[in-house]
């Protein structure tokens, strides 16, 4: 093959499958030379392609499948950020796992990472719903990776959202194929003005329920939980792996397909606000990530809600810089786990005298998410706040995301480094992190630092270059601008300062908080125990367990199931040749009568 | 995968193929029962199996090329001489019995010596290849009295087969015997609901049959005649609630037998019922369309929840997959119940794909059977580990199952749920999901055990499955990733097969 066909090859062919190949090949490595290369090789390769890329807003390859021709690769704009993102998060994800070796968790995490790579690439909503299955798959061994009873159940709750996802996208999918012959997005609709998006109509058929699907993974209010469930419970990787991918995926879809759907204001502030409460109460510090993470991608929806072009600029600009620093936390936080064995806001405190580089990182991180100027958190989340302050329709919703703003800071800027690093004293002396977890961690801090000091370098790539470049000439730097920020970082700092001193902010106090996860673990115990428990529990359970109306049917369902149960037992043939009397005369009946 | 390359035609050997494909198994069948040992037996076993596929295959490339292929027995025309008539329907379940027999057979060269007595293996090998002669005869003949005839082949071997198992599972006795009689009674009805037909037309010729019936519609015989044979195969498909026999049958008999069952033996009747439901029968009878509505459609679904459920909570874990199996073939009745070529074309495909990762499911327990000889679920535990490869035949097998994107699986679960949604029938959209999430939970089950779980301290270790074991079966997990890229092969035969049958439907 010559050098002009290799590199043809590469500017042809979706950056996620580079990935999704190396990892097939991450289980076999035997040496660490080997693995390191495969980890931080895919993405490398990906990155390459991508950038040498065919051209935008062509499809660059298809594939003829039972006589939908499928997109492959079809990069434009819109997925050249979230591309970009994914693929530098799957390279910090291998640096940072370097140090374990587990093959399972390894490569499930780059497949993990190659599926969402190729999903913001693909061109066609079939080839959407396969990468789609695919992350809700590979990203679930993520949960089970600790092996523990509990990851499990976790798992299987997690695997349950997700397969629901995947099934209300495909049942979507279905019905708007079957009833408009179209799969290629740019086909849907007039893309808006100039733009390489292409928008659904809310009224086509299944558009509502491709909505549904993408909210689910999208962990919109009342079906967030799965998040906060799943990620605490991972190893020190897992929840770095998740965090990067699941969610901004649904966002980049969301953006594709909804940007300007009124709904998503409204659910996207709601996301911004209810889990600040949650989070600021919480004391598993990574279930504090988790809510947050709630909380940034509830800005992102708004702003594909709001779908103006600065204001998807925003969301794109925000998903990739959350990414970043988001990763981050998760890996200072994977760190502390990692070193002490448990991330409790009541057993952490004064780490930052042996883990230094880690406690510096973690403030990067801190400081990017609550948008402190010169971080990358400040130069995204600018453009949201912009886009819904324009309109002043949209008062209520920029008062919502303000109060998020503060609360932000309140418990990811200060609580989770205070309580980790600073804070009472533990008396843990652990070691400092390991250095590929330092090495990962600090490309991140770099990241979120280079953004926050040249955005143009992060604004070349947004979906409408050309009002981002005169957002970032004209508005972010401007003094009302900043002065604002740095006012509601003041004062938000100032509440948190004399709360503590007058004791008044919640202590770290040890507890299981759950919010709809009632809903989720009351309402559908049959469902649940049945994916979680192994059958002896499942019974005893049964027995000690009265409940409503679903306890009844779920005891119905169970004793007819269990192994001793009418359902379970085996048929004597004289019931089956009974059976088929019964049939027998039924179609008889009907032929003879109908 | 087209056809034309897979095989280049040689007219000479083409023009007998199809009864070569049925003589060669038959014929293998007598000189195995007297072959002097197991070895013997065993190896006239894969080449008469192997021929029988290349037969085929062949029939399959000359179908695509002519269109339907009639062939006839001693060359007397078709009222009064058995006629064989082979369109892509048909073409396609024979390559399927074809490959897994194929396959199947060289699996037995372990699998045998692991869980059969030794002085039976020649015997079983027999049982073995009638078998397959009755799949194949069945599903290319053209005559409703013939397919009777060759149903009871096919059934005969498998009473025996089931009953080998009893070395290691005394279970197997009572299955086989449960077997026997419900198997019976559903051939019965047939041969009952054939003679109403025989004596409203006055032929066996299904095509003859078909013709004659067109203004016989409101003839009380056809009507009896009509309910006798669908509940009859209803029996041999496993039709819930009809299915009693199969679970015992699939978990106690030897690995072999539940591998080739499961991949063809209810394959071959639903074929059979298929021909009966959208062929023989007038077309746009009242009480086919009824019967496709209130009972296919509703039994079908009844299937996918009720034997999904069975399946979630079942201990062993061939039985396990064996409930699965019920659930599946309510998979493809749903697809039936559609009455039209896209539900069909896709009900057809599904039969392909679950033939496909069945036949893996279980000739991968079949390898681990060989060293653990293992029953419950738990007894499973890390075998990952040990049997790497295996396990992975499974898991591919078991993906395909759930309906996981780039197998088979999803294209076959994808085609039927698009035709529902096209045939407007949200509910059987929904029945299918539900039925998927089901699947999901019981072989999450199977993969946390085998995969994630640590061996219970003391029990046996499992072992590689040995290269005659792998080969086949990762030919198997393969077949059911490369169709699941590039369907062609089974979809270009479903469709047309399809297509076929409904060309004069509306």
């Amino acid at each position: 093959m010559t050098v002009e066909r290799l590199a043809d090859w590469l500017a042809n062919t979706n950056p996620g499958f580079f990935i999704l190949f190396a990892a097939l090949f991450v289980p076999f490595a035997r040496s660490n030379i080997v693995r390191a290369l495969l980890l931080v090789g895919g993405p490398a390769v990906a990155l390459v392609a991508l950038i040498n890329a065919d051209g935008l807003s062509l499809n660059l390859s298809t594939l003829k499948i039972l006589g939908y021709e499928l997109v492959l690769y079809r990069p434009d704009s819109l997925s050249f950020v979230f591309g970009l993102a994914f693929i530098i998060a799957s390279a910090l994800v291998g640096i940072y796992s370097l140090h374990r070796r587990d093959a399972m968790q390894d490569s499930t995490a780059m497949l993990y990472a190659g599926a969402a790579v190729s999903a913001v690439f693909v061109g066609d909503l079939i080839s959407l719903f396969i990468m789609w299955e695919l992350t809700a798959i590979a990203s679930v061994f993520q949960v089970l990776a600790p092996r523990s009873q509990d990851s499990v159940r976790a798992a299987m709750r997690y695997l349950v959202f997700q397969i629901s996802s995947g099934l209300l996208v495909l049942a979507g999918v279905c019905m708007f194929v079957s009833a408009t012959g179209q799969t290629q997005f740019a086909l849907i609709a007039p893309s808006m003005a100039g733009l390489p998006v292409g928008v659904m109509d809310i009224a086509a058929p299944g558009a509502v329920l491709i909505l549904a699907g993408f909210g689910i993974k999208a962990a919109f209010p009342m079906v967030h939980n799965w998040l906060q469930d799943a990620y605490p419970k991972t190893t020190e990787t897992g929840a770095v792996v998740l965090s990067a991918f699941t969610t901004k995926l649904a966002v980049y879809a969301l953006a594709r397909y909804f940007a300007g759907l009124e709904w998503l204001i409204w659910i996207g502030a709601i996301m911004t606000v209810f889990p600040v409460f949650f989070a600021v109460i919480e004391n598993d510090l990574r279930k504090v990530l988790a809510y947050s993470l709630n909380n940034q991608v509830g800005f992102m929806v708004c702003a594909v809600g709001i779908g103006t072009q600065l204001a998807v600029n925003g969301a794109a600009a925000h998903a990739f810089a959350h990414i970043m620093y988001k990763a981050l936390l998760f890996m200072s936080m994977g760190a502390v786990l990692y070193r002490t064995g448990t991330t409790k806001a009541t057993d952490l405190g004064g780490l930052h005298r042996t883990m230094p580089w880690t406690t510096l990182f973690c403030l990067v991180g801190a400081a990017s998410i609550s948008a402190l100027p010169f971080f990358s958190g400040f130069v995204a989340k600018s453009m949201v706040m912009s886009a819904s302050y324009a309109d002043p329709a949209l008062f209520v919703v920029w008062i919502m995301l303000l109060f998020a703003s503060a609360g932000v800071l309140e418990h990811s800027g200060i609580k989770i480094p205070y309580f980790a690093f600073f804070g009472h004293d533990s008396g843990k002396r652990p070691q400092e992190a390991p250095f590929n977890m330092l090495m990962a961690m600090g490309l991140a801090a770099a990241l979120c630092i280079l953004i926050g000091v040249s955005p143009g370098w992060l604004y070349r790539f947004l979906p409408y270059e050309q009002v981002a470049r005169e957002y970032l000439a004209s508005d972010l730097w401007t003094a009302p601008h900043v002065l604002q920020q740095l006012q509601l970082l003041v004062f938000a700092m100032l509440a948190f300062m004399l709360l503590q001193w007058r004791k008044l902010y919640p202590a770290e106090a040890p507890g299981l908080i759950l919010d709809v996860e009632w809903l989720w673990r009351r309402g559908w115990p049959m469902l649940t125990s049945a994916l979680s428990a192994p059958m002896r529990q499942l019974g005893r359970w049964a027995g000690g367990q009265a409940g409503l109306i679903n306890g009844m049917v779920g005891g119905l369902a169970r004793q007819a199931f269990a192994p001793n149960g009418w359902a379970s037992a085996k048929v004597p043939f004289s019931v089956t040749a009974v059976c088929s009397l019964a049939i027998l005369g039924l179609v008889l009946a009907i032929a003879l009568f109908r | 995968m087209q056809l034309e390359a897979l095989y280049v035609a040689q007219p000479a050997l083409t023009a007998q193929a199809p009864i070569l494909a049925i003589a060669v198994p038959l014929i293998g069948a007598c000189a195995a029962a007297l072959a002097p040992s197991g070895r013997a037996g065993w190896m006239i076993s894969v080449v008469a199996a192997m021929v029988s596929a290349w037969m085929a295959l062949a029939v399959a490339g000359e179908v695509m090329r002519e269109g339907v292929i009639l062939y006839q027995l001693g060359g007397f025309a078709p009222p009064a001489g058995i006629a064989l008539r082979v369109d892509a329907m048909g073409a396609l379940i024979a390559l399927l019995i074809g490959a897994v027999g194929t396959l199947a057979a060289v699996f037995s060269g372990h699998s045998l010596a692991a869980e059969v007595r030794p002085e039976k293996h020649t015997l079983f090998q027999a049982g073995f290849l009638l078998a397959q002669a009755g799949m194949v005869g069945l599903v290319y003949t053209g005559d409703a009295f013939n397919a009777f005839v060759f149903l009871e082949v096919s059934s005969i071997g498998t009473y025996a087969l089931v009953a080998a198992g009893e070395r290691r599972d005394r279970r197997a006795l009572p299955a086989a015997f449960n077997y026997l009689i419900m198997g019976t009674i559903g051939a019965t009805f047939y041969v009952i609901g054939v003679g109403f037909l025989y004596g409203a037309t006055g032929t066996l010729n299904m095509a003859d049959m078909a013709a004659r019936l067109g203004t016989l519609d409101q003839n009380a015989a056809v009507q009896a005649g009509f309910a006798f044979i669908v509940a009859g195969l209803g029996v041999k498909a496993a039709m819930f609630p009809l299915h009693g026999w199969l679970p015992g049958a699939y978990a106690h008999g030897p690995s072999l037998i539940s591998l080739f069952l499961a991949a063809t033996a209810t394959k071959a009747a639903i074929y059979l019922m298929a021909r009966f439901l959208f062929e023989v029968f007038p077309d746009g009878a009242a009480f086919g369309d009824m019967f496709l509505q209130w009972v296919l459609a509703p039994l079908g679904a009844a299937a996918v929840i009720v034997c999904s459920l069975q399946a979630v909570f079942a201990r062993e874990l061939r039985r396990m997959i064996a409930f699965s199996s019920v659930a599946q073939v309510g998979f493809i009745f749903l697809g039936f119940s559609l009455a039209n070529a896209s539900g069909l074309s896709a009900a057809l495909f599904y039969m392909t794909a679950h033939g496909l990762m069945k036949a893996a499911m279980f000739m991968a327990l079949g390898g681990l059977a060989i060293s653990i000889g293992a029953r419950r679920l738990e007894d499973f535990a890390g075998v990952a580990r040990e049997a790497p490869w295996t396990a992975v035949a499974f898991g591919i097998g078991a993906a395909s199952l759930v309906g996981t994107p780039l197998t088979m699986g999803f294209l076959a679960k994808w085609q039927i749920m698009e035709a529902a949604l096209a045939g407007g029938r949200i509910w059987i959209f929904a029945v299918m999901a539900a039925g998927s999430v089901l699947t999901l939970v019981y072989v999450g089950r199977i993969i946390e055990v085998m995969f994630f779980r640590e061996p219970a301290p003391g029990a046996p270790r499992a072992k590689e499955s040995p290269v005659g074991v792998l080969v086949p079966l990762l030919i198997l997990a393969g077949l059911s990733l490369w169709f699941g890229i590039d369907a062609s092969l089974p979809q270009q035969l479903a469709q047309a097969g399809a297509a076929s049958l409904f060309e004069v439907r509306p």
